[in-house]
């Protein structure tokens, strides 16, 4: 997951970074001048404890801060870039290698500006950007959690990061484009769980690290939060949750949409690759309201958007020759748990009929499902998953891409039709 | 015609909108690379699965998922499986009893084919090479519960799995016992031991010997006794 966020999330910090930064190098680094007024110390209850384990799983803090096999939240997970390495720090209570040191004001202060405690600006690879919206309550009892971890005593390894992009004031450039310091505000307009939904959604979940366009700075602006983008590096495609063309929600009823983000399947598709990591490590834990009032605001999200298709594609030769080359593929390969009609099994074989997954204008994801195959995530809900097969070992490239055009344009989907070179490009896709 | 048609509406066509309930239909994902009981397939290098010992083949898929042991397209499938799930696909297929393929015919000239009997059987106790069969059973069928038989394995399997612990690739449980016996092993003695293994027949019976049966020559952390 992490090397999947961090592309992207680096990318966005450093080119638009690069483009200002100039009005950077102007600009020395000052440590926090606004830091909230200090709180009498509390000692933190039980009660308070097992909070911040909880809300600590909404924001998956422990998928980035715990290396494989490594001890939990000591740190030190490689983070790939286009630029170099980045490790995760350890955020256990060791006093000389974790934050053993810190106060629940110094906390608050990097969630909320994302600035060390020496005031040094954090790389947005560390979602304070979504952080900044957690309440001091909520930011409290995290803190409470984890100082009640086993202290680990594992150094942080320095970043890995190349010339000129390990220099920390180039952050500034994302921060000034990108970065809207402020807890959420809830809308009183909205209904209590909305208010609910939207705080975790568009805080903890962090959700908008993905699921965001990509703009032509290499950030993402508040006016496209939720509209979706091509992960850098991962090759993988988070579809916009605004538009019921792609992964929106509006048209889902809301037993489905909890199912989906609780137990990774639901009779309208299910997750796999970049998502199955957030479900698996976050979402399966969260409590059965707290899902629900997600889903609501999900799906109130996508409630303006029409749920039109995009126009048919027009039937040139090479695509009516793609779709009979398609058919007997599919019906070989495939149909035995999708169907010959595209319906599925689901939960367990998600239908392809209808599923706007694989009719999204990017065909990413369809490619790679074909390739590289899939479990849906193991979860409380679903702990013994069924399986998709690879088929880069099987298919050729010419098959690939006429199986992939097959499923986009049979039983009323409207996707466009896939050529083979697109499916050897993903052929050399990082698997994980 | 009516009654017909509601009968089958109601019944077993709409339950077979279901897949079965079972491992073997959840295990199709592996299905084409080992074998629907992991019995193995043509290709080369997709090694068998079947008869492994549960304890063996639960260390592998644990080692698969946290990156220890590397083949990307394993480490992503079972990137987000639970330990009770890996557990389970274990158990699936130590308990398949498929027939072994017939065993390869070897490629190398007989002084070598001489060479890997004896190591295999007798090892080279001058450069501390133990046989491995002190571990992996008088007839190669391996021991309970995490020592996996070496039967019907391909040759070019068995030699990049050596070579893997030889350049540290692949690892196992400290002390890794097969880390110091490939270390131990030249080029030479790798391809010898992989054609006779691979030349094998079948015994009679292939089940892995009960735990303890055998005086290890090295501990191993990954087979406690
Ligand atoms: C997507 C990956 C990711 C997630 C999720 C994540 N972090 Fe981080 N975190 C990082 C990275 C990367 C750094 C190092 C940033 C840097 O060096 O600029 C970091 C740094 C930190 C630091 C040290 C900051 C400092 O000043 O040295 C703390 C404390 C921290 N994270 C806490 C958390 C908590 C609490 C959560 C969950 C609510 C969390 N993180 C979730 C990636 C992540
Ligand atoms: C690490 C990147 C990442 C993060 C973080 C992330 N997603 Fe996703 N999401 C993806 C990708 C990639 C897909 C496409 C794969 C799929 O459909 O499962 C996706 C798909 C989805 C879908 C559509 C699933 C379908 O079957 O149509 C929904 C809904 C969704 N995400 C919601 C969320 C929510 C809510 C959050 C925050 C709690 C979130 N995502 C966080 C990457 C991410
Ligand atoms: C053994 C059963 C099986 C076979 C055969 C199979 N699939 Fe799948 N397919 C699944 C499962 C299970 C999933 C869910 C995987 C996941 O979530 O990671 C899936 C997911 C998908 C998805 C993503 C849909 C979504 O909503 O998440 C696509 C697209 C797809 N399959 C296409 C194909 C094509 C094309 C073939 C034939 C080349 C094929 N499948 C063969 C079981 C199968
Ligand atoms: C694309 C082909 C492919 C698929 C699909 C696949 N495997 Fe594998 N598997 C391999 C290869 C190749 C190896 C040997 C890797 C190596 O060590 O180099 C392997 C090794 C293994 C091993 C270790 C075997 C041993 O004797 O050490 C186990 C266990 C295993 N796979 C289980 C599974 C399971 C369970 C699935 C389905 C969830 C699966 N595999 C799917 C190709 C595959
Ligand atoms: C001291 C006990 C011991 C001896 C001696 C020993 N092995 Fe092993 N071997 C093991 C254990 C334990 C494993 C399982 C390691 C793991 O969990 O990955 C293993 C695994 C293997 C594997 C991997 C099988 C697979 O399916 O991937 C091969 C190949 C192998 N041994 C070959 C040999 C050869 C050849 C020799 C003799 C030169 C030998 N071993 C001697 C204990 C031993």
């Amino acid at each position: 997951m992490i090397t999947r966020i961090s592309g992207m999330i680096l990318s966005a910090a450093l080119i638009s970074g690069l483009s200002v930064a100039v009005a950077a190098a102007q600009q020395p680094v000052t440590p926090p001048s606004a830091a909230p007024a200090p709180q009498p110390a509390k000692v933190p209850t039980d009660s308070i404890i097992a909070r911040g384990e909880y809300l600590a799983r909404a924001g998956d803090c422990i998928a980035c801060h715990t290396a494989p096999e490594g001890q939990t939240f000591a740190g030190s997970r490689a983070m790939k870039t286009p630029f170099g390495t980045i490790f995760t720090s350890n955020i256990t209570p060791d006093p000389t290698t974790g934050i053993g040191k810190w106060t629940a004001d110094q906390f608050y202060t990097m969630m909320h500006t994302g600035r060390s405690i020496d005031g040094s600006l954090l790389y947005p690879a560390m979602p304070f950007a979504s952080y900044t919206k957690v309440t001091r309550d909520d930011s409290d009892a995290i803190f409470a959690f984890l100082m009640s971890v086993p202290a680990v005593k594992q150094a942080n390894r320095p970043h890995d990061l190349r010339f000129p992009y390990n220099n920390r004031s180039l952050i500034i450039g994302w921060r000034t484009l990108y970065f809207n310091e402020g807890e959420y505000k809830p809308d009183a307009t909205k209904s209590a769980e909305w208010n609910r939904g939207a705080y975790l959604v568009e805080g903890l979940g962090h959700c908008g690290m993905c699921h965001t366009a990509i703009n032509a700075l290499g950030g993402s602006s508040e006016s496209q939060a939720f509209e979706g983008g091509l992960i850098p590096m991962q090759n993988w495609y988070a579809p916009s949750l605004t538009s019921n063309k792609e992964a929106g929600l509006g048209d889902w009823s809301i037993k489905d949409i909890t199912e989906l983000l609780r137990d990774g399947i639901s009779h309208r598709g299910a997750v796999y690759g970049p998502m199955a990591d957030v479900v698996y490590n976050s979402l399966q834990y969260l409590s059965d309201d707290d899902v629900r009032a997600m889903a609501i605001y999900l799906k109130g999200l996508a409630q303006g958007s029409s749920p039109d298709r995009p126009s048919p594609p027009l039937p040139t030769a090479e695509t009516s020759l793609l779709v009979s080359l398609g058919k007997p593929i599919y019906d070989k390969q495939c149909a035995s748990c999708h169907g010959t009609e595209g319906a599925g099994m689901p939960p367990h074989y998600p239908l392809l009929a209808g599923n706007q997954s694989i009719q999204m204008s990017s065909a990413v994801n369809a490619i790679r499902m074909v390739l590289n195959g899939g479990f849906p995530p193991g979860t409380k809900g679903n702990p013994t998953p069924y399986g998709m097969p690879p088929f880069a070992h099987v298919l050729s490239d010419d098959e690939i891409a006429a199986v992939v055009t097959y499923i986009r344009t049979s039983w009323g989907n409207r996707g466009a039709p896939v050529s083979a070179r697109q499916a050897n490009e993903l052929r050399s896709a990082t698997l994980n | 015609m009516i009654l017909i048609v509601c009968l089958l509406g109601d019944g077993p066509v709409l339950a077979a909108e279901m897949p079965p309930d079972t491992m073997a239909a959840r295990m199709q994902a592996c299905a084409s690379c080992h074998g629907a009981m992991g019995e193995g397939t043509k290709d080369d290098y997709f090694p068998r699965l079947a008869g492994k010992p549960a304890g063996y083949l639960y260390n592998q898929l644990i080692a698969f998922r946290e990156g220890r042991r590397r083949y990307p397209p394993m480490n992503f499938l079972l990137e987000f499986q639970n330990d009770a799930y890996l557990h389970k696909m274990a158990e699936y297929f130590a308990e398949q009893r498929p027939p072994l393929p017939a065993p390869a015919i070897p490629t190398v000239s007989n002084d070598l084919l001489a060479r890997g009997e004896q190591l295999a059987t007798k090892g080279d106790p001058q450069r501390n090479i133990p046989a491995c069969a002190g571990c992996h059973g008088p007839s190669f069928t391996g021991m309970e519960p995490a020592i996996p038989g070496l039967l019907g394995l391909r040759p070019s399997y068995i030699s990049a799995q050596l070579g893997a612990w030889r350049y540290g690739t692949r690892t196992a449980a400290l002390p890794d016992c097969m880390q110091l016996v490939a270390g131990y092993l030249t080029e030479d003695d790798v391809k010898a031991l992989a054609a006779w293994l691979s030349s094998r027949k079948a015994p009679p019976d292939t089940s892995p010997l009960p735990r303890g049966s055998l005086p290890m020559p090295l501990a191993c952390g990954s087979e406690p006794n």
